[in-house]
């Protein structure tokens, strides 16, 4: 591999200071203080029709400015989804409905001059409801005589197999050889039906918009997004007004991990601002961000996994029921990677599967994107009917994996048959194997204190953005005295894409990263950008940063020929020069920035856009070492090692943090995080109070390594990191309490009641 | 009803509701640095010093601040940029909303401990929730910094018996 010279380093992000010192950065901190307020009221009922609405108490409260209903809104149905368009998401959603669809759907907007007022008015409001009965559990919905979505006007862009009549958001099967038969040849199948539940993105930022009107009378939209372009097209889809009239930008983002791909906030100030003219922001409370937004989709997942003695596994069969909830947002997309990533994991004796889906609506709240996108799901039930299979032949459940672990070079029918070019994830194992030291460890070890000690393994992989969809641009600009700009659209959540985005373009125009200065995102300037989210900016956008440097040091050169004297062809670019191949002469990159401003007709800026026919996947093993009390149930980790496949390692300090953070999360969801529901479809864990997210008492050490493996298609041989990280949790701990307990567990979360109710305790 | 306090060392008077909140009142004064993560105690993102303790602003009234000392971030930059540095070498201030709360309760545990062990240190914090970080790295460069202030002491030490040797 080259030697790169800022890229593989642990920079430090450029807004990193700002970041520790607190300065107001973010939405709410940079919001005028005379915004108006804006609030939802909302259902208190899974299904109702609204009766009747009166507002006119509630508009006599001091401060009230404007209330309004469903009677108030355009008669346009959209989706919320952030998604290329034609969105693949149903348009089932208006602004304000009378069909109230889950506990917490929107009966009416209010803003005043106060949060008081807004609190008064909401509860002087006078709604009649007709209720009516919901449908909540997903195994009921399809074909259920209750519709979730009766309307006329509901309406799916992209052929998915949706069919409202049928409470169906989207359907699809697909198949690779004879299944059937092959399953007939093995000697063992295994067949088991894994459920997990919806869990909450929660970052500690929840969703906030500001909006007001410019000095050209369009829409300024302020707000904590993870897609400036997707939402103005959103927001004109809903509002019913050119896009022309909008302008979206983001600040300082406090943590997306995908809820923020979906517009949960922005339609409501945006409306507001739009009828009044005036300013307004809505701070959704973490009580709204808990129970009206856009959760993980909650799946259960049926798993027959056809396998010879020897481990050899031959066939794969998988169902998915995937439950949208309420509305149809990303439901059409996350269940596919459910199937697509988990079985192209064991891709490489493979020789049929099908894979087949529902998505079905229900009376609850909507789901929606969250790291990993359908796949985490998938892979907890594949990677755990994997070590089933394991421990039925009595292999190790290493070996195994490293029997049908998919392989560089292989196409992968699963994964529409792209070729897997870059892929370690033999020498992830091989790694992580000898840090865990997994031969040495046994599978499960009797402490003597009531304790049994036990190890898990797990592995999983993602994608690099969306094949042929995800858009990225860079455009880079030399400027006087030869620094650079860099302007995209891609969202920086904190994960440092601005810092690793200007690697890659320093990495390109041989300099410091303090010499580029970055601007994002604006729809008004960025040049266009899908977004942040399918883990594509460092693979998509840095690409397109490569791209537009590269173009961009033609230019240059063409500008020092003139100030040479000689052909562009002779010249060399050396970073802060560009010099005659010969060595007889140069000329400094400020000089030429000097030039670039006094009679030139050279541009010095260059806009690349990048999108790429395949989706590479990036790879990790999990290995975790856990103790379960058998008196009380609880678990605990004492050890959790993670090596990873991201390519190659842009900024090494960012890719480990995210890393850990992932697998956090992953931790999380194995073991606590949950939304459960009460019989009328309220959620119990409506807040931090209930809803437990892992505190720094509840992990382990994280040792996290990489094994780099070099993507030709990415810059400098990136891939992704993102989502992949979260995914090995839920199986590898899924496995270590077996080995602990003898019990399979195959819902999540892994609760200590569920364990000893799994002993035979409870 | 009608209190005094000092924010940052400004004495300020300030008409307050009964039930106005400390977290409001902060970032109503432009201390935008006091962040809300939860509204119920939870998340350690509102974290201030009264009377140089930490409390979470979003579960003190305003009314109970009457006539006590109130600091934020805004107050503590310097200690913020000196121990932040490091939190930024480990690139764990991520999304950073969750360091203001975050770097005030570990200046808080710095004054009050001199040498805590790893555990001390979690259950220090275990109140501060992160949810990009996976703690990990928050960790690295609270041992990091603890390490370099412990070296820079010594320094100072043996430097103070040079000087004494030389007298
Ligand atoms: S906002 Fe105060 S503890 Fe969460
Ligand atoms: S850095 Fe994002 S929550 Fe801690």
């Amino acid at each position: 591999m080259a030697e790169f010279k800022v890229i593989n380093k642990p920079i430090r992000k450029k807004d990193a200071m700002s970041l520790v010192t607190g300065k107001p950065v973010y939405t709410d901190d940079i919001a005028p203080s005379d915004c108006l307020i804006v609030k939802v009221l909302r259902s208190p009922h899974a299904h109702a029709v609204i009766e009747a609405i009166d507002t006119n108490t509630a508009l006599k409260v001091p401060g009230i400015e404007a209330i309004y209903t469903y009677k108030d809104v355009p008669a346009k149905r959209f989706t919320l989804a952030g998604q290329t368009y034609p969105e693949p998401s149903p348009y089932d959603r208006l602004i304000l409905d009378n069909r109230l669809r889950y506990v917490g759907d929107a009966v009416a907007i209010v803003a005043g001059d106060n949060h008081r007022a807004v609190d008064k008015a909401l509860k002087l409001i006078k709604v009649k409801y007709t209720v009516l009965e919901p449908v909540l559990d997903l195994r009921a919905a399809k074909d259920n005589r209750i519709l979730v979505h009766p309307e006329e006007d509901w309406q799916a862009l992209c052929p998915v197999g949706a069919d409202n009549r049928r409470n169906l958001c989207a359907a699809d099967k697909s198949e690779y050889g004879e299944v059937d038969r092959v399953m007939s040849e093995c000697d063992v199948i295994i067949e088991n039906t894994y459920h997990t539940k919806s869990n909450q993105q929660a970052m500690m930022e929840t969703f906030r918009t500001y909006t007001t009107l410019d000095p050209y009378g369009r829409l300024h939209v302020i707000s904590s997004t993870q897609i400036v372009f997707h939402l103005r097209r959103i927001l004109a889809n809903a509002l019913d007004i050119p896009k022309s009239r909008i302008r979206v930008s983001k600040p300082r983002i406090g943590g997306g991990f995908g809820a923020k791909q979906t517009s949960v906030a922005e339609i409501y100030p945006a409306f507001v601002t739009l009828k009044t003219g005036k300013p307004a922001k809505m701070i959704y409370t973490r009580e709204e961000s808990q129970t009206a937004s856009t959760p993980r989709h909650e799946m259960e997942l049926t798993v027959r996994v056809g396998a010879m003695k020897d481990g050899t596994i031959r066939g794969l069969d998988l169902y998915t029921l995937s439950n949208t909830g309420a509305y149809g947002e990303h439901g059409p997309t996350t269940v596919g990677l459910s199937g697509h990533k988990s079985i192209s994991l064991y891709n490489n004796n493979l020789e049929a599967y099908r894979f087949h889906y529902d998505v079905v609506y229900t009376n609850v709240q909507s789901a929606g994107a969250y790291r990993g996108y359908g796949a985490t799901q998938g892979i907890f039930a594949m990677e755990s009917a994997i070590s089933e299979l394991a421990s039925k032949l009595n292999m190790d459940a290493v070996a195994i994996r490293e029997k049908n672990m998919v392989r560089e070079g292989q196409a992968m029918p699963a994964y529409y048959n792209e070729y897997n070019t870059s892929c370690t994830l033999d020498s992830c194992m091989k790694k992580a194997g000898e840090m865990f030291d997994w031969y040495n460890k046994p599978y499960a070890r009797d402490m003597g204190n009531g304790k049994i000690r036990s190890k898990g393994v797990a592995m999983a992989m993602q994608s690099s953005g969306i094949s042929n969809v995800d858009v990225g641009s860079a455009t880079i600009k030399l400027n006087d005295e030869g620094f650079y700009a860099l302007s995209i659209a891609a969202a920086d959540m904190g994960t440092g894409c601005d810092t690793i985005l200007a690697q890659i373009a320093a990495e390109c125009l041989e300099c410091e990263v303090e010499d580029i200065i970055i601007f994002g995102a604006d729809t008004d300037s960025s040049p266009y950008d899908s977004g942040s989210y399918a883990s594509s900016t460092t693979y998509i956008t840095g690409k397109a940063v490569e791209k537009a440097c590269m173009e961009l040091k033609e230019k240059l050169c063409r500008i020092a020929a003139v100030l040479l004297d000689c052909q562009a062809e002779e010249l060399i670019f050396t970073g802060k020069k560009i010099r005659k191949a010969d060595g007889s002469t140069e000329v400094s990159l400020m000089d030429i920035a000097s030039k670039s401003m006094s009679g030139n007709s050279e541009a010095t800026q260059v806009t690349v856009t990048n999108s790429s026919p395949v989706s590479p996947p990036p790879h990790m093993v999990g290995m975790v070492e856990i103790e379960v009390d058998m008196e009380t149930g609880s678990i605990e980790l004492l050890d959790y090692v993670a090596v990873v496949d991201c390519g190659t390692v842009i900024n090494t300090n960012l890719a480990r943090v995210q890393t850990e953070g992932g697998l956090a999360q992953g931790i999380g969801m194995a073991l606590y995080e949950e939304v459960s529901y009460s019989k009328k479809g309220q959620i119990r864990e409506n807040s931090f109070m209930q809803y437990k997210i892992p505190t720094r008492m509840d992990l382990c050490s994280l040792r996290v390594e990489f094994e780099s493996s070099y993507e030709q298609s990415g810059p400098f041989g990136a891939k992704s990191i993102g989502e992949v990280v979260i995914n090995t949790p839920p199986p590898a701990i899924a496995h270590a309490v077996y080995n602990a307990t003898g019990v399979w567990h195959r819902e999540l979360p892994i609760t200590p009641e569920k364990v000893l109710m799994g002993i035979g305790k409870i | 009803m009608q209190i005094k306090l000092w924010i940052n060392n400004k004495a300020v008077i300030k008409e307050a509701e009964a039930d106005l909140l400390l977290i409001d009142l902060l970032r109503n004064n432009g201390c935008y640095s006091v962040k809300r993560g939860c509204e119920t105690g939870n998340c350690g993102l509102c974290t201030v010093f009264v009377d140089e303790k930490p409390v979470l602003s979003c579960s003190t009234l305003a009314a109970r601040v009457n006539g006590k000392k109130v600091t934020t971030l805004e107050g503590l930059q310097r200690e913020a940029e000196d121990f932040g540095t490091y939190i930024a070498e480990q690139g764990a201030e991520q999304c950073g909303f969750c360091n203001p709360g975050f770097i005030m309760n570990a200046i808080a545990m710095f004054r009050e401990k001199q040498n805590p062990s790893d555990e001390e240190i979690k259950e220090y914090l275990a109140g501060n929730l992160c949810r990009c970080s996976g703690y990990e790295g928050q960790l690295r460069g609270i041992r990091a910094y603890l390490e370099y202030q412990q070296s820079k002491a010594a320094k100072a030490e043996l430097a103070a018996q040079n000087i004494s040797e030389v007298i």
